[in-house]
């Protein structure tokens, strides 16, 4: 297999996903199939291609700096599961 | 003739020359999605007091001689991938159930400026990803021409919306293939605009090098019409591109001389279903009648493509639904039950006395995060987390990610080669028709095999358009796909019209139950 169960869980983490055992097993032969698909793409000879990471070959775009109003922080934090007034909330990392 | 049987450029007449009021046109669509959709799934939600009102809304002003946008009292039905400000906008996924985005995507700021009506949010599969609409985190849409069979997708609502007659017009997301598949298992007319042509503001983003927006409609011609309103420079989209915008609806009548087309030797080889061959070398045939000349073209990495696009897409996606924290918006795991699973975990490793693992226990946020997404997403955007995390960690990133990165520069050079010889590349859109519900999906790779004929059109960033060309002897549609150069879409919706011209397949429509909706 191109992947080992240990690297999907390892993976998982990176991705902040947390996989149940079924979902491990199954995640592992799936990617795996996928990987070695892939490596089709050993067959291809890319020396001198230019990496091609978008469509279109603009250069950077400039706007005059401006000032505009933005989101209103009360919209922002509309949504947000868990706030107060004008924080989001999350659960404590720091310290015991 | 019913309302629902006129194509947008026909009701627009209609609605303009006083002979009938966009109540009566909303209000016979929004009966068409009461009677049908409780079977065929197509709308998330359709907003029927909202429509009613904007429909009664437009006919006052028209009544009262006020100046009315380009649609004026068109319903439109929208996927629910484009941001309705105050309105729930969900992905189809679990993890944005309860959103309502803050701002309207620029395309639906368009759209409410053309005095369309919106009809509602159509299904799809989870954030994009998908073939065949099983991915809805809420429903499966079936396909109006067989119910036991999936609509494609990810744009399945926004297809078979249209085919069964409960929308005109609809708009949809193209990242790999989303709107020109469904559109062909459907039997309707789409179109992926270049890379640029539509803004992306308020596209909820799945891999933002590809991702576009674009119209589904009956017709070419109804097509010209949407993509005439969503196409445009956006400040708030720097991808998007700062040229004028053709009168697509104009130019449209004007067949193609002298046309050249390209028919792609590796397009006929394995794997593609013997009555799609036959119905689109008769295409082919069509348009050789109608004076084009027929070259065959080389497309040497296509067979690389859909590897290629299964790489990239989701490495971008991997980076972009980062976003879904349960922090800004969207929904969040139960805190309670999370931190009282920490401390049993805690526990029972302090009493096994594995220093090791306990040193590795996820502290709150950290387990926070992953309860959220795991969760929240389905199984094929984890899939598609995974394997661009995955492919863009240490070690892999050079293997996987910059080798495609290679190999996409090598496919557009490919297209731009083949158009030095040819104007436009007629092909198959997928390999067979519709298939049942349920058959591939404990298969992902066999999912992603199906989009071998559409993904280069993206990792290109070219245009294509997928047009009705025939019925396989179950009675399934067949669609023709149609490639051009960059910002050639005036191209691909000329060529589309003189087929419709010639052919009355994009007229057939499907035979659907009469009864009251109930599923």
């Amino acid at each position: 297999m191109a992947i080992s169960r240990n690297e999907v869980e390892k993976v998982s983490l990176l991705a902040r996903l947390r996989l149940s055992e079924e979902e491990l097993e199954k995640m592992t032969s799936q990617m795996g199939a996928i990987l070695e698909y892939f490596a089709l793409l050993k067959q291809v000879n890319t020396e001198g291609a230019e990496p091609m990471a978008h469509a279109l070959d603009v250069s950077d775009v400039f706007r005059p700096d401006q000032l505009r109003p933005s989101l209103d922080r009360e919209l922002a934090l509309a949504e947000a599961p868990h706030r107060d007034a004008e924080c989001y909330l999350v659960p404590a990392v720091l310290g015991e | 003739m019913s309302l629902v049987d006129l194509t947008a450029t026909q009701l627009l007449a209609e609605l303009g020359s006083g002979r009938v009021t966009s109540a009566e046109v909303t209000g016979a669509y929004l009966r068409r999605i009461d009677e049908h959709d409780g079977q065929l799934k197509a709308f998330l939600r359709a907003g029927r007091a909202a429509a009613m009102a904007r429909a009664e809304q437009v006919d006052r002003r028209r009544a009262a001689g006020g100046s009315l946008g380009r649609l004026a009292g068109l319903p439109v039905a929208v996927k629910d991938v484009l941001c309705t400000a105050g309105e729930p906008t969900t992905c189809a996924s679990r993890i944005l159930e309860n959103f309502r985005p803050p701002y309207d995507a620029t395309v639906i700021a368009r759209l409410r400026q053309a005095d369309a009506v919106l009809l509602g949010k159509t299904n799809m599969d989870e954030f994009a990803m998908g073939g065949s609409t099983e991915n809805s985190a809420f429903q499966v849409t079936r396909n109006p021409w067989d119910l036991e069979r999936i609509p494609g997708g990810s744009s399945g609502g926004a297809a078979a919306c249209v085919a069964a007659r409960m929308a005109p017009l609809s708009v949809g997301s193209d990242t790999g293939g989303s709107i020109r598949e469904p559109a062909g298992l459907c039997g309707v007319t789409g179109l992926k605009p270049t890379y640029g042509r539509v803004s992306r503001y308020g596209l909820v983003a799945f891999a933002s090098s590809l991702d576009q927006v674009g119209p589904l409609a009956r017709t070419a011609e109804d097509a010209a019409l949407l993509l005439e309103v969503l196409a445009g420079h956006d400040p708030r989209d720097s991808t998007s591109i700062d040229r004028p915008v053709p009168r697509y609806t104009e130019s449209i009548h004007r067949p193609l001389e002298s046309l050249r087309i390209g028919l792609v030797r590796e397009h006929f080889g394995e794997g593609l279903d013997g009555e799609v061959e036959a119905a689109v070398r008769e295409a082919v045939r069509v348009y050789r009648s109608l004076g084009a000349a027929v070259k065959e073209v080389s497309l040497p990495h296509g067979k690389y493509a859909v590897a290629t696009y299964y790489i990239i897409a989701p490495c971008e996606a991997s980076s972009n639904l980062a976003r879904y924290d349960g922090v800004h918006f969207g929904s969040r795991t139960d805190e309670r039950r999370m931190s009282a699973e920490l401390e049993a975990e805690r526990r029972e490793l302090e009493r096994a006395g594995d220093q090791r693992r306990l040193a590795d226990l996820d502290n709150p946020l950290i387990r926070m995060y992953r309860r959220t997404r795991s969760e929240g997403f389905g199984a094929e955007v984890k899939r598609r987390i995974m394997l661009g995390t995955y492919a863009l960690s240490a070690g892999y990133y050079d293997a996987y990610y910059l080798k495609a990165l290679k190999v996409r520069r090598l496919i557009r050079q490919d297209f731009d080669r083949a158009f030095g010889e040819v104007d436009l590349i007629a092909g198959p859109v997928a390999p067979t028709p519709a298939y049942k519900i349920g058959e591939k999906i404990d298969d992902p790779l066999a999912m992603y095999l199906f989009d071998l004929y559409t993904v280069s059109t993206n990792l290109a960033g070219i245009g294509g358009i997928s047009i009705p060309c025939g019925f396989s002897r179950e009675g399934l549609p067949i669609g023709l796909q149609l490639q051009a150069p960059p910002f050639e879409e005036e191209r691909l919706l000329r060529a589309a019209h003189m087929f419709q011209q010639a052919t009355d397949w994009h007229t057939r429509r499907p035979e659907l139950d009469g009864g009251n909706g109930a599923a």
